[in-house]
């Protein structure tokens, strides 16, 4: 059984979206069943993690380090489980958009392959544990996502789904020529394995220098972030709650995984400095940006750019002076939490974004004004978001910054806790503009908008009270992440 | 020491082309010297023992992205798309020198570690493939290949979607036109049948020797574009059902394989009694994919036609 | 490590650094797609003379499978790449982005 539950995650919408390729008639209806199914699947994956701890296969039999092993720890399976989460809310929610009725259109037939692959690379990415694989996983996670960016046609997506396939190609590229050099030094590409013959010699040290290069600029940290605004605004909203909600955490769970797993004695002062310095500033500049926008998509795309940003706080929290302290595990977990709490609010986010699109037909703010009249449970499903995305309790982005704070705190780093503070009064500016509009008394009539049925607006209302959720019941997902957990994640990274 | 010396040539040659590809004045000029400089590396991978990749790198590498290139020269032209002249950066330069210089370091500091030879050579018997490449491939590291291939389909889907919505359903890229007593209409019927054998020989020889789905897959893909030049056959419309079989029934048929493994405890297992024969299976397959995805790459989007 | 083996990879190292000049140094984006592919190559190169770096034990197949499907990703890639700029060549007549059409470099 424990085969199946690893693989299928990542054979079912591989199979999904080549039958949707062939059989285009009936993709939109295979790829809502497939996101329902993986989601049961990841129920069950997550259930038996819980009961007999972390699970592994090795494909075709073979072990590493000929074969590929694909492994669940608390890490990987709940990443799997709030994927596949968003995607059976995501999926129903392109309906509209991309299901053909009657003849075949080009949207319509592109749209699902695409979305599933762009499902199947994360699930690979989460379980994988061979470097070279995970190399493949997301050059099929970045293109499918980039082809997305360019579904609509015209010249401005064109152009921004250029810009972000220049900064993949050099992500990917660079990711790889670490990748081979782990594999030239140490004739292994498994993580489990590398972990434990890797020495800190300088080839070792260029190859994680090179992956960590490449896998930043995959996550659009700050300074690589000027591609993912205009990608992840200009793509219709499914794919925008896709690309901005999940895409750039695959690279994030590797880049964690290689520092906490791999080569934890390789974190200098220097480094987790560098990493959370950035992060930081991303978080400051994403915000101050998301502040000056007039659009409500680039208002949210922007958002992404500073909400990464919290996730690189992870080095310096649990690293340089951070690792002395009993709170690193904290640390690591909390980042899981916002990496969660963001990507629920996210995609929560861009699918009412879209229908407030829909229903005014554009996206400027001053549409928004006295939406909430019209679309009561898409705004509320908004405003619930927003609350995450602050960190304001209940939520799951409470749950994280509250955790991180306390790590900050603890190890007499307050500069990182002002960081954290700073960026939840930022996002309450940015986001305080539209929901004021949402919520005022006068605006638009609402027989002058188009109608969006309540069934669709409950979609993202799902997702937001997901996130609400994570903060309410944080004890259960605290503690399943800390199944499998590295034993660096506790002791904390240090040379 | 003749060896030596034609290495350190080659090693020469090598790094002149890819420098004039990557500096030269023209657009055309640089594409003529990255096709040449792929020729090179391809020269490259037979002295270093792997004709497989030489192989790989001579169709794909070298030959269909060299095409894929001159194939947007063209297009860019005729679009009137210009952009600024390059203009020399030393700053950059010294940077890009000093990133060769640390790898060039760290390429010799590598520790003197073995590879998998020895594990691949042990597992090789009961693999289904006697060249140790096809067992890796199709075998060992299976997912990477199903991936692969995905990956292929996903671009192509990707490729399509650039279409005007009211080209959908007609056929893909820009019309031909071939004056029928011309070099090239010769060429076109004359090669096909030379490109077929070659093609289907590599598929089939790689399981023993080296070749295989992605190098035979190429062959063919190119075969096709030159008949398809030559005028001899048309591009099918992007909505016809049996080319969209064709694009997909490689993959698929990996995948089966691999679920039909997973339900009998082994993820993309194969039994060693039927390895050799379901590996022959899913590269013909495979290659049908290969071949037919990647001459639609080259064609592009369709386009509807005045 | 046999003479032979370390020119090539040493010739792979050269040739990262040339294609990632050409990428970043260029506005062209054909250019920068060509750069991308040394690059790409070079990175093939040296990863293929480090497996053959022990003649004894002869050439490691493992590398070699990986470099061919690199190829076949790298070649998906630029596939992609070169369609998206066709169409911004055909509706907005140029082949750079925007942000390097401006500022100094024009």
């Amino acid at each position: 059984m424990t085969t199946l539950l690893l693989a299928l995650p990542v054979a079912l919408p591989l199979l999904a979206a080549l039958i949707a390729v062939a059989a285009a008639r009936i993709a939109a209806d295979l790829a809502m069943a497939t996101g329902l199914l993986v989601l049961g699947l990841a129920v069950w994956l997550v259930a038996e993690v819980a009961h007999a701890g972390p699970v592994s296969i090795a494909l075709g039999g073979w072990e590493a380090p000929l074969g590929i092993v694909l492994h669940a720890d608390g890490l990987g399976a709940s990443f799997l489980l709030v994927t596949a989460l968003i995607m059976a809310a995501v999926l129903p929610a392109a309906r509209q958009g991309f299901a053909d009725r009657g003849a075949e259109t080009r949207a319509g037939f592109a749209f699902w392959p695409l979305a599933l692959l762009l499902f199947a690379g994360m699930n690979t990415a989460f379980l994988s544990r061979d470097l070279f694989n995970l190399f493949v996983a997301l050059e099929l996670l970045t293109l499918s996502a980039v082809a997305l960016v360019a579904i609509e046609g015209k010249a401005e997506t064109i152009t921004a789904a250029l810009r972000y396939m220049i900064f993949a190609l050099l992500g990917s590229v660079l990711f790889l020529l670490g990748a081979a050099l782990a594999y030239s030094a140490y004739a292994t590409l498994d993580m489990t394995r590398l972990a434990g013959v890797a020495a800190g010699d300088w080839p070792m040290a260029a190859a994680v220098a090179l992956m960590t290069l490449g896998l930043a600029i995959k996550t659009a940290l700050f300074p690589f972030h000027a591609w993912l605004p205009p990608a992840h605004s200009g793509a219709p909203a499914p794919a925008s709650a896709m690309l901005s909600a999940l895409v750039p955490k695959a690279s994030f769970v590797i880049m964690l995984r290689l520092w906490f797993e791999v080569v934890p004695d390789l974190a200098s002062p220097l480094l987790v400095l560098v990493l959370g310095s950035l992060g930081a500033v991303a978080v400051v500049w994403g915000s101050l940006l998301a502040i000056g926008q007039a659009r409500l998509k680039l208002i949210i795309a922007y958002s992404t750019v500073a909400q990464l940003g919290y996730l690189f706080l992870v080095f310096p929290l649990a690293g340089g002076v951070g690792a002395a302290q009993p709170w690193a595990a904290g640390a690591w977990t909390a980042v899981s939490f916002h990496a969660f709490s963001h990507a629920l609010a996210k995609a929560a986010m861009f699918l009412a974004a879209g229908l407030f699109l829909r229903a005014v037909g554009h996206d400027r703010l001053e549409g928004l004004r006295g939406l909430a009249r019209a679309m009561p449970i898409a705004c509320f499903a908004f405003g619930l978001s927003a609350i995450a995305l602050m960190g304001l309790p209940p939520s799951g982005g409470f749950t994280a910054k509250y955790l991180l704070l306390t790590s900050a705190f603890a190890s007499g780093q307050w500069i990182w806790g002002v960081v954290l503070v700073a960026g939840g009064l930022l996002a309450a500016v940015y986001l305080f503009r539209p929901l004021n509009l949402m919520f005022s008394k006068e605006g638009a009539d609402p027989a002058t908008l188009r109608p969006v049925p309540r069934g669709e607006q409950a979609l993202p209302l799902l997702l937001a009270l997901a996130a609400i959720l994570l903060g309410i019941a944080s004890s259960g997902p605290f503690d399943f992440l800390q199944i499998g957990r590295p034993g660096d994640a506790a002791a904390g990274l240090a040379p | 020491m003749t060896g030596l010396v034609f290495d350190l040539l080659l090693c020469a040659l090598l790094l002149a082309a890819g420098l004039a590809a990557v500096v030269a004045r023209g657009l055309f000029a640089g594409v003529v010297f990255f096709i040449a400089y792929g020729v090179f590396v391809a020269l490259g991978w037979l002295r270093l023992d792997a004709i497989d990749v030489a192989l790989a790198e001579a169709a794909i590498g070298a030959g269909l992205t060299g095409v894929l290139l001159l194939g947007a020269i063209g297009q860019l032209s005729r679009a009137g798309a210009e952009a600024p002249a390059p203009r020399p950066n030393i700053p950059l330069a010294l940077a890009c020198g000093g990133l060769s210089l640390l790898l060039g370091a760290a390429f010799l500091a590598l520790p003197d570690a073995p590879g998998l030879q020895a594990e691949v050579a042990a597992a090789l018997p009961i693999s289904g493939a006697e060249n140790p490449v096809t067992a890796v491939l199709l075998n060992f590291r299976a997912i990477d290949t199903l991936l692969e291939s995905i990956v292929l389909t996903a671009v192509l889907v990707g490729v399509w979607a650039l279409a005007r919505d009211d080209a959908w359903g007609c056929r893909p890229g820009l019309p031909q036109r071939v004056r029928p007593d011309g070099v090239l209409a010769g060429f076109g019927r004359l090669l096909p049948p030379l490109g077929l054998m070659v093609g289907v020989y590599l598929v089939w020889a790689g399981t023993k020797q080296p070749g295989g789905a992605f190098q035979g897959g190429t062959v063919l893909a190119a075969v096709w574009l030159l008949a398809a030049m030559a005028g001899a056959v048309t591009a099918p419309r992007v909505t016809d059902l049996l080319l969209r079989a064709a694009l997909v029934a490689g993959p698929i048929l990996f995948l089966a394989v691999g679920i039909a493994g997973a339900l009998g405890g082994s993820f993309l297992g194969l039994a060693p009694a039927v390895a050799g024969p379901l590996i022959l299976a899913i590269e013909v397959a495979l290659t049908l994919s290969i071949a037919s995805t990647l001459a639609l790459l080259v064609l592009g989007p369709p386009e509807a036609r005045a | 490590m046999s003479g032979f083996v370390t020119f090539f990879g040493l010739a792979g190292a050269g040739l990262i650094g040339l294609g990632l000049y050409g990428f970043l140094a260029h506005a062209h984006l054909l250019r920068r797609l060509l750069s991308f592919n040394v690059m790409g190559s070079g990175v093939f190169l040296m990863f293929g003379a480090a497996a053959a770096r022990s003649p004894a034990l002869g050439a490691d197949a493992v590398p070699q499978a990986l470099i061919i499907t690199g190829i076949v990703v790298k070649l998906a890639g630029t596939a992609l790449a070169v369609a998206l700029l066709v169409q911004l060549a055909r509706s907005l007549g140029r082949a750079a982005l925007p942000e390097d059409e401006e500022g100094p470099r024009a």
